[in-house]
């Protein structure tokens, strides 16, 4: 029984740095993949919504696996306490960005303001719209 | 193992490349503090994988202070273009908001 556990902690200790890069690449396509949102989508709202949704996920899975390579428990503590406040901020911050658009006056994009606010005129690249 | 934390970091260096090109072209203002507040994440993770690969991860006391400076910065900067000061409280009703929100077309 304990020749098991002790096969059992040295499989776990083969695993976690696998594991811990894994979801930092994983963090970072993520980081990618917002990033290419947020410059390809048409208007602001649904920028943010690649942004906030993206960094958010990205940061968790960055942080889990960075705790996972941590040497020490004080790293581990420091980790926490970043994806903590990440945690709070982030969807916090998108919440403010948004709400203060809207308070603006930013109007969203649909098919029918495409191509009457110039504000939005860059949609016309998304295949929104066919070219005249 | 450092590696791969590398390329983590080559690639979250990218993304905010990118994110600051939107923070340069953004057509309204949310556009420009949307990015500058996501390239502010991004700098967060980018410091703590950097500290990972050149084995220090004290690197991790800048990166919480710079994601507390990031979000109060952020909220400031929203509220400085909605009310062009920054002597107002933000709790109690304010008479008249600024509303523009387009900082490129006149008018």
């Amino acid at each position: 029984m304990s020749g098991f556990l002790a096969d059992l902690v040295g499989l776990w200790t083969l695993v976690k740095p696998v594991l811990g890069i894994a979801l930092c690449v994983l963090g970072t396509v993520l980081a990618l993949i917002g990033t290419a949102g947020v410059l390809r989508f048409p208007d602001f709202y649904t920028r943010l919504h690649a942004a906030s949704v993206t960094d958010t996920s990205a940061a968790t899975a960055i942080l889990l696996g960075m705790a996972f390579l941590a040497p020490s428990w004080l790293v581990f503590a420091k980790l926490v306490m970043i994806w903590v406040f990440l945690f709070l901020t982030g969807p916090t911050a998108a919440h403010a960005v948004g709400n203060a658009a809207h308070m603006a006056g930013l109007q969203p994009w649909t098919r029918q303001t495409a191509d009457i606010d110039p504000a939005h005129a860059l949609a016309e690249d998304q295949g929104g719209r066919p070219q005249s | 193992m450092s590696g791969w934390l590398a390329a983590c970091a080559v690639g979250m260096t990218i993304a905010m490349a990118l994110m600051l090109l939107r923070g340069l072209m953004g057509p309204t203002l949310y556009d420009r503090v949307l990015a500058v507040n996501s390239f502010g994440t991004k700098t967060v993770l980018l410091l703590g994988l950097l500290g990972f690969v050149m084995g220090r991860p004290d690197w991790l006391d800048i990166a919480l202070l710079y994601a507390l400076i990031n979000f109060v910065s952020t909220i400031a900067i929203l509220k400085f273009f909605r009310y062009r000061s920054f002597q107002v409280s933000l709790t109690l009703p304010t008479p008249n908001p600024v509303h523009d929100f387009d900082d490129e077309t006149p008018g």
